[in-house]
Formats: structure tokens, sequence, C-alpha cells
């Protein structure tokens, strides 16, 4: 790196940028407050409230609403903007179930069920673990660590995991030395052999998001008032009854946000794959199938169409967060 | 709900007598448990610290042994991966660009969804509670639905980086994409917490003739230093770490890519040295590290704050 230049160029530019952000914004507020100040006084309520609210309103309506409807036209469009009807979901659903759309859409649905599965199998089993030492805070905060990591890093981290010799030569991938010196098996190809690759990338991925869960469900499982186990054990409960009977209830409501978090994520999941296998050896997903099309093939109907695709899966979710916020709205 | 403060529940063990059968059972399902914990817990850090032995090892050392065989003695340990990379690639460069993306990527969204928030939580508006049930509905959409629209808007108006100059201004598009993309999650949780201020605040603040920016300025956001902080961490490690937008956004042009973006084009590129990409990852985790290591109080308050709400 060239020291020289980036002390006098780039390092000004970051500071710059660094101070200018803050007074643009701030200055538009101020800036706005005050002419509003000049308004008659039965006009500020009515106007107040829009200078507050516009620039979020601008920013949510033209990079996230406006173009989700975009999108919407663009997938019964082809690439010179002529309408085509059905004919790109009609492409990108050819073929099933081989169909490289279908794969992607096999794909996320394995993503849903086993990430979302394991990681509040993991988090829930590691919650209640640790509430039980007195070193809970460091094991925790260990667990979370991977939290803090990108997705690119954690790939990197995963292939060396599961880095690959053939049989005879010495394993360097942890995962392949455990198979082989623990239980004497050959080596797998893991991240490039269709039938198991899937598993890998998504076993890697719940790796780094169980943290997430394990925190917000042992923030739960703490809710719990102690006396009522202590009722529970003074009647003769056993430890595994307790949790089936009153913990597991209980904290049921922050299962059900913890995993409609987690469909979400594994619907858009991306990055991983991304890094781990581009796509390769059967396992595209629709967030990478669609950046493909988009940047590989030119096929912006088709991307658009896989987009559209995305957005079915996650309507349902979307409608069951609008009820539950409703509910505790009422509650409120 | 503080994690911290982890109540020490009455255990079973304190009731039974020293040594009486019971308490020798006790004693060994705590011993089971405290097994367990540990095992799972070095697990769980094995795939991190097998990383972080591996970018200190020669090359010769990586291609013929497992990393745990450099744990015994005789240590062979270099710093060559981290030089070379450094030298070879555009990772410094990167590193930097990181910094440009993500400092004012994380400021602007913040700052307008605290405008936002604190016109949801204390101000009167028609259809108010419908446009926040909007964003509470935007948080589920893809961000794949955007990119279409807003990549052709972008390129027909001339808005791209590689259009863009001077050097800084390359990264305009990717920090209004982030603004649009981090907002919806930032005025929830904002709002929220605006909105579990206690109203007499305002009331006393009114009557004694304080304007809304004086109350904005001197009374809701100094209260509001947790959540601001929490929500500050989660968006810088978002972006920081942030792939796809990067790359729809600032593309692969080695002078304005990112970390991430840097990174990822070596997994591909790298072939024969891919020993090097062990210490170009560390490099790249090094500060999400600090920030999450340093601030981690903050960062669990958000999470909880995020999903278990009141």
């Amino acid at each position: 790196m060239d020291w020289g230049a980036f002390l006098t160029t780039q390092l000004p530019i970051l500071i710059a940028t660094v101070v200018a952000v803050p007074a643009v914004i701030v200055g538009y507020i101020v800036g706005a407050e005050f002419l509003v100040r000049r308004l008659p006084d039965a006009a500020r309520p009515a106007v107040r409230p829009w200078i507050w609210v516009g620039p979020a309103l601008f920013f949510v309506s033209a990079f996230l609403i406006l173009p989700a409807f975009g999108t919407a036209f663009a997938s019964f469009q082809n690439n010179t903007g002529q309408f085509v009807g059905f004919k790109n979901y009609a492409n990108q659903l050819a073929d099933f179930p081989s169909g490289g759309a279908w794969v992607a859409i096999r794909n996320n649905a394995y993503w849903l069920v086993l990430y979302t599965a394991f990681v509040l199998a993991f988090g829930l089993l590691l919650a209640v673990l640790f509430d039980r030492v007195r070193y809970e805070t460091l094991v925790k905060s260990l667990i979370f660590m991977p939290m803090a990591i990108s997705s690119v890093a954690l790939g990197v981290i995963w292939k060396f995991m599961y880095w690959y010799q053939p049989p005879g030569a010495t394993q360097t991938g942890t995962v392949n030395a455990f198979l082989v010196g623990v239980f004497h098996t050959d080596p797998r190809i893991w991240i490039q052999d269709p039938a198991i690759d899937n598993f890998a990338i998504i076993g890697a991925a719940v790796w780094g998001i169980t943290g997430f869960a394990m925190v917000i469900l042992s923030a739960a499982l703490k809710g719990i008032p102690a006396d009522l186990l202590e009722a529970a054990r003074v009647d003769g409960a056993g430890e595994i009854t307790i949790f089936r009977r009153v913990i597991f209830p209980l904290m049921m409501p922050t299962v059900v946000v913890v995993g409609t978090t987690l469909v979400i994520f594994a619907l858009k999941a991306f990055d991983v794959v991304y890094v781990m296998t581009g796509g390769n050896f059967g396992t595209d997903v629709l967030a990478n199938r669609m950046y493909k099309l988009l940047y590989f093939s030119g096929n912006q109907g088709g991307a658009a169409a896989v987009a559209v695709i995305l957005l079915l899966a996650v309507i349902p979710v979307l409608i069951f967060n609008l009820r539950q916020f409703r509910a505790v709205e009422a509650r409120r | 709900m503080s994690v911290a403060a982890a109540a020490d529940r009455p255990g079973t063990a304190a009731t039974a007598a020293r040594f009486s059968p019971r308490w020798i059972a006790d004693r060994l399902s705590k011993g089971v448990i405290h097994v367990v914990v540990i095992s799972l817990t070095v697990a769980w850090i094995v795939p991190t610290v097998g990383l972080l032995v591996t970018s200190f090892r020669p090359f010769a050392a990586i291609t013929s042994s497992g990393w745990w065989t450099a744990l015994a003695p005789q240590f062979t340990f270099t710093l060559e991966n981290y030089t070379k990379v450094l030298s070879s690639t555009n990772l410094g460069a990167s590193f930097f660009n990181s910094f440009m993306i993500s400092i004012p990527a994380t400021v602007i969204p913040i700052a307008i969804a605290a405008f936002a928030a604190y016109a949801f939580a204390w101000m009167k508006f028609p259809l108010r509670d419908w446009i926040f049930l909007g964003i509470v509905g935007v948080l589920a959409i893809p961000l794949q639905l955007s990119f279409v629209p807003v990549l052709s808007f972008f390129v027909a108006h001339g808005i791209t980086s590689s259009n863009l100059q001077p050097y800084g201004l390359q990264f305009l598009p990717v920090w209004l994409a982030h603004t649009g993309y981090g907002l919806p999650f930032s005025i929830y949780l904002l709002a929220n917490f605006f909105r579990a201020l206690p109203s007499e605040l305002f009331e006393s603040a009114e009557i004694d003739g304080a304007g809304t920016l004086t109350v904005f300025f001197r009374i809701v956001l100094p209260l509001s230093v947790p959540a601001l902080a929490s929500l500050v961490i989660f968006q810088f490690l978002w972006i920081w770490n942030d792939l796809l937008v990067a790359l729809i956004y600032v593309g692969g042009a080695p002078e304005v890519a990112p970390l991430t973006v840097t990174i990822a084009n070596l997994t591909n590129s790298l072939g024969q040295g891919y020993q090097l990409l062990t210490a170009a990852a560390f490099f790249s985790m090094f500060v999400p590290l600090i920030v999450f290591l340093s601030l981690q109080r903050y960062f669990v308050r958000g999470i909880l704050a995020g999903s278990v709400k009141g």
C-alpha cells in the first residue's frame, strides 16, 4: 500500500466525509425547523411532522417500495422493455425438477427447514445448558463471536475446515482429519459433492448464527420466574419434564420471533454460498441465482422474476410479522 | 432484561446433605453439565482458532500437516502470509475503502431514522400508524427485489462508482443504498425506544418553552444513547461485513472494492497461494472483532430490543 498517497489524498477525504455528512444532516433539520417557525401558528403542526419523517419516507420509498413494484413490472418484460407476459417465469421455472431455478428453490427449502431447525435447537440447548454454569458470560461470548465476522470470512474459515486430500494423504482439513482419524472412514469432498454439499454449507451458516438465537433465547429463559421452576421441583418433576412442560411453553413466543427472523435469513441466503461454491455443484440458492442472471447473463427479466419468486416466499412471513406486531401494539 | 445478570437460581444441590446418594448424584450431573458445556464451546471455537493458527504457519507446513500439529513444539510461526497478502493484493486499500463505505453508511441512516422515529413517537400526523406498520412490513422484503430498478436508475443518471469523481464521491451510490436498506430496522428500533420515554419530560419541556429542536437534541438524543449505541454497532458491523450490496453498487474495481469484495475475489483467483486467504480473512475480522468485544453489552441489548420487546 502507498502510504504517501494515503496520507495526502485519501485520509483527508475520509476526514472531510466524516465531518461533512453529519453537517449536511444536522443542517437539513435545523434549516427546515427555521423555516417552519416562520409559518403561521396554525400551519406549523401540520407541516412539522413531514419535515421529520420526510427524508426517511423518501429513502424507504426510493430504495425499497418503488423498486419492489418496478421489479414486479420488470419481471414481465424482456431486456428491451417489451411486455412478454409470463415468459420470464416460464423460462425460469422450466425443466422441473432439474432446471436452475428449481434447484435453487429446492436448496432454499433445505435452508428454510434445516438452518432454522438446527439454529433453534442449538440456540435453545446452549441457552439452557449455559444457564447452569457460573462462567456463562464467557462461554456465551465465545459462541456469539462468529456473529461479528463477515460471511466472507466465515466462508474462508469453513473452506479450510472442509479441506480435502485424497484418501491416504495427510488430511489437513479439520473435518476430514476427524473423520479419518477417529472414525477411520474415507475423507469426503464436502463442498463439491452434490449429495452433501448443501448440508455442509448450511452447517457452516448454522455455526455462524447460533449465537444470535442463543442470546435471545437465553434472555427469555431468564425471564421465567424462578419460583415457578422451584414449585415444579418441589412437586417432584424431573429436569426434563420441567423443560418440556414449563420452560418450553413459556419460551414459545420468543422461539417464534427468532424462528421467523431465521426464516427470512434462510430465504435471503447469499454470501456463504457465493464464497464457498459460487452456487456450483448443485448448491445454488435464489439470491445467488438472481445475482448471476443480473451480472453474468445480463438477463434482467429473469433476475426480476427470481426476485419476485423470493418475495412470494417471504410474504407469509411478512403477514405473520404484521399480525404479531399489531397484537403486541394492542396489548400496549 | 439484562443478559449479564445471570440469575443464580437455587440449584437442587443445595438441599441434599453432604455425601448422601442424592448429593453425589447432583454433583455427578453438575460434572456432566460442565463437561458438555466446555466441550461444546471448544468445538465452537475450533474453526476460528484453526484459521488463526493456519494464518501464522509457513506455506509448506500448511500443505503437509493439519493446523493442530503446530500447537506442539517446535513452533514455526511466521508473519509471512500477512506481509505477502498485504503487499501482493489491494487489501490495504480495501481496508480503507471499507471505512469509507461503513462510516457514512452508518451515520446517514441512523440520523434520518432518529428524525423519523421522533415524529412517529411524539408527533401527530395523518396515517401515522399505517405508515409505521408499512415500515414494519418492509423489514421482511428481500433487498434483491430492489436491485434491478435502482441500478438501472443509477446507470441512466450516471450515478455509478466508475462515473463519479473524485475519490470519495464514488461511494455515493452505496451510501444511499445502505441508507434505504438500513432505515426500516433503525426506525423500528428507535421509535420503540423513544415511545418508552416518559411523556412528562416532553410536557414540562414544552411548558418551559423549549422548541422541537431543543427537545430532540437536548432531551431525546442524550436519553437514547444506549439504543443509539447498539444501533450504531449493528449497522456498522452489517455494512462492514456486507458483500451483496457492495458487489451491486460498488462493483469489483480494485480501487473502490471493500474488504469483503476483495477477499471474495481472492477466493477465486488465488489458486496456488490459497494460504494467503487465511491471513486476509483474519485481517478483515480484526475491526469487527474489536468493535464487538469492546461494545458487546450494547450489541446484545440491541438484539434483544429488536426481538423481545417490552
